[in-house]
């Protein structure tokens, strides 16, 4: 029964799809178009919009594609003249509760409404104007949520109950006063909101998008006191080139540093050698607890800040079992405030340092404890977006296209394979297995893909033999995946019985920070996958592919750390941990 | 103020009904006259339902309030009468005096503005009522010694 099949017609032209199809995927697979709002790939529909409607042959009643299984014999009509002009309608209806702010909102030029608007010519508001009048929400600095610009399709507090499992969004009141807000009617930043801004990447408008801090970057860049650097992270590579054209996936690192060179930087960084020095560092940890204090294990990875709070939030009694290390970006604002300004002669002070993030949520972290100022100096002065810092780029004008690669800035920019696929669900763990193995053993690992750890499920697991102890990882992606494999710990620890795992990477966006909340928009598992193969392809092109073969970090150690979880690499590279309310009132 | 024991008699006394959530909330509106921010909490805790999802249901209905009501409230009537009669005016008034907007209390908890329907008493329009008292014809110039006399007995009180 499961596999039955669905034979049926759709626009003229015969599908043949599984059982429970819906009549709007069905559609693709033959290549037809029907328009949708509310509807996104990841998620179910809410069928809330209903511009998505179609008609089958013979019948006058509307269904709507997205939510609506496509049965045997049925003869879809996707497109007549009805069908547009009921679909006109719709829209003219939620812009008539929509203020006409395309010029000055934060989604001009990609907006899913503005462009469906522009497609059905609307030329005019032909219903009378309702606006609601309702106060914005800038309060966590990350994510900006102007409820006024939210056409209720649902989209966002799906992602953050549903996948994220955060419950900071939901809807209040009804009918015509019905609104998007942070739970509880608070602000956002008093709520359970851990700013991954997966809202704000699933959102089709300008209701909820990150907090733009451009300017401050043009202003510093401006400032002939400052000396401004940039880093960049391993999954920005890999989605700058869809703001620009290119196919999913393009990794773009050298014409990135090119670019970020002509834009006025004057160190331009690669966050993927934190990543291999994060690597030693965590590695360094893992070997401790393996080798003296198994009972202390399992050790969870701490380089995705959204995590982070959420753990702090929820899971207060996991402390003792998280990596002390800073985020990689963190670590190399740090490194650049000190061992890159010490050997260069700069002052750190003046110093102006940029991350370039999937992330938003990194937006929060740079002020999130007083350690991430640990050399007197903030790490990082400004986290931009993948999405803000293609806004730069059209602002500055230079083309991809016609620039030659070119080399990051050294000591902080060589990277290995390992340090590259940090930007993946899983790349952490293999990272970091690469090395422990290496450490514990003091052998090269033979296979080093670890292919188990890889991929979009939600949960995998992975067992590795090291010195005949059989190595039990869990990679968990997507907020709301990680419960089930932090509840079986809790459970073992009650039990006093031997942890189910010794080694577990978290990341908080679906597919990690490849599907981050601030890359390119119209995420869905098609890209999230592409963007990790192109990470994967940098790795396997490198000819150096463990962190601590990295002759940069090497260095690092030789000639300033001393070696891993030495007393300054405790100082500069790591931070602590608190638990924090889940509301704070 | 609300005590753990009470909720958890409230609680366990609909746990297993259906539709319980709303029953629950009215027993608490009823017993505290609104749904303080705090038992929200609590009883998601104990329900394990999301805030998010109490606050949904809580805003949904209208027979909810989330402030404390005021200790008198006032209802300026904006039937057709009194509307023409310039009641418009009168809730101007109040609300620059009380500096709330209809369906709020003030500050200092005494007063709750509301905007109600005709009040049968057309006669007199415009027509506004605190608690039991009906004050007719009222222009805008009565309304801080109307406001005083409440305030004064409360400093009494
Ligand atoms: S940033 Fe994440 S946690 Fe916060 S509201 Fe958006 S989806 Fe929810
Ligand atoms: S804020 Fe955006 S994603 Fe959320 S319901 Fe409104 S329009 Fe949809
Ligand atoms: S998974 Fe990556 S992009 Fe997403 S919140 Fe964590 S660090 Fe940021
Ligand atoms: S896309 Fe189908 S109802 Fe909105
Ligand atoms: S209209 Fe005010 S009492 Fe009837």
């Amino acid at each position: 029964m499961k596999n039955k099949k669905i034979k049926a017609k759709i626009a003229g032209i015969e599908v043949n799809v599984k059982e429970g199809t819906t009549i709007l995927e069905a559609a693709k697979t033959v290549h037809i178009g029907i328009p949708t709002l509310c509807k996104h790939a990841d998620l179910p529909p809410t069928a809330g919009c209903g511009i998505c409607v179609v008609k089958i042959k013979g019948s006058p009643k509307m269904l709507r594609a997205c939510c609506t299984p496509l049965e045997n014999g049925m003869d879809i009509i996707t497109q007549d003249p009805e069908l547009v002009e009921v679909r006109r309608t719709i829209l003219e209806l939620i812009l008539s509760n929509h203020p006409n702010d395309c010029l000055k909102c934060g989604r001009n030029n990609n907006c899913e409404l503005q462009t469906l608007a522009g497609d059905f010519g609307i030329r005019e508001d032909s219903f009378e104007k309702l606006l609601r009048n309702l106060p914005e929400d800038k309060s966590t600095k990350t994510i900006e949520l102007i409820p006024q610009k939210c056409i209720l399709c649902g989209r966002c507090t799906n992602v953050c109950q549903q996948i994220q499992d955060v419950w900071a969004l939901s809807f209040l009141e009804r009918g015509f006063y019905t609104r998007i807000s942070a739970t509880g009617d608070i602000e956002l930043a008093e709520s359970p909101c851990i700013k991954c801004g997966q809202c704000s990447a699933h959102c089709p408008t300008g209701a909820i998008f990150e907090y733009d801090e451009t300017q401050k970057v043009w202003d510093a860049l401006m400032d002939p006191d400052r000396f401004c650097v940039v880093q960049i992270a391993p999954a920005v590579r890999v989605g700058i080139g869809e703001e620009f054209g290119y196919p999913p996936g393009t990794n773009l690192t050298h014409k990135l540093y090119a670019m970020l060179k002509r834009i006025g930087f004057r160190g331009v960084f690669d966050t993927s050698f934190a990543a291999d020095v994060t690597i030693m560092e965590e590695a360094t940890e893992f070997k401790r607890k393996f080798e003296k204090d198994k009972k202390n294990l399992p050790l969870i990875t701490s380089c995705c800040p959204a995590w982070v709070d959420f753990m702090e939030k929820y899971y207060p009694d996991m402390i003792e079992h998280f990596s002390s290390c800073k985020s990689p970006h963190q670590i190399l604002g740090v490194l650049s405030k000190t061992y890159y300004a010490e050997k260069n002669g700069i002052d750190p002070s003046k110093i102006f340092m940029v991350s370039i993030m999937p992330c938003t949520s990194k937006k929060y972290e740079i002020t999130r404890s007083s350690e991430m100022s640990s050399s007197g100096y903030p790490d990082i002065d400004v986290v931009l977006t993948t999405r803000e810092l293609g806004r730069m780029i059209k602002q500055a004008d230079i083309r991809f296209k016609h620039l030659p690669g070119e080399d990051p800035d050294n000591i902080l920019g060589e990277y290995t394979g390992a340090g590259v696929i940090f930007g993946t669900t899983g790349g952490v763990m293999e990272a970091a297995l690469r090395t422990a193995y290496k450490m514990i053993t003091g052998e090269k690992l033979k296979d080093l893909e670890i292919k188990k750890v890889r991929g979009l499920k939600g949960i995998k697991e992975a067992t590795l033999d090291i010195k005949g102890t059989k190595v039990k990882a869990a990679i968990a992606h997507g907020m709301g995946n990680v419960g089930t494999v932090l509840e079986k710990i809790r459970e073992a620890k009650k039990a006093k019985k031997e942890t189910p795992y010794h080694f577990i990477e978290v990341m908080a966006c679906p597919g990690g920070c490849v599907g981050g909340g601030g890359q390119p928009y119209g995420v869905n598992n098609e890209l999230r996958q592409k963007r990790a193969a192109g990470l994967y392809s940098d790795d396997r092109g490198h000819k150096v592919r463990c962190s601590h073969d990295n002759p940069y970090v090497k260095e690092l150690y030789k000639k300033f750390l001393g070696k891993p979880l030495s007393e300054k690499a405790e100082k500069l590279l790591h931070n602590k941990y608190k638990k924090r309310p889940v509301y704070k009132r | 103020m609300v005590k753990t024991g009470e909720l958890k008699k409230i609680v366990s006394k609909w746990k297993d009904k259906e539709g319980n959530l709303i029953m629950v909330f009215h027993e608490i509106q009823n017993r505290y006259g609104y749904v303080p921010r705090d038992v929200s909490m609590k009883l998601s805790e104990m329900l394990d339902v999301p805030l998010a999802r109490i606050y949904e249901v809580l805003t949904f209905y209208n027979y909810f309030d989330l402030k404390p009501p005021g200790k008198h409230t006032i209802s300026i009537c904006m039937g057709t009468a009194c509307y023409l009669k310039g009641a418009n005016e009168l809730l101007k008034k109040f609300r620059d005096l009380l500096n709330v907007s209809e369906g709020e209390t003030t500050q200092d908890g005494l007063f709750k503005l509301n905007v109600v329907r005709c009040l049968g008493c057309c006669g007199l329009a415009p027509v506004v009522t605190i608690d039991e008292d009906v004050y007719g014809k009222v222009q805008k110039e009565d309304i801080p010694d109307i406001l005083a006399k409440y305030a004064v007995k409360e400093k009494n009180a």
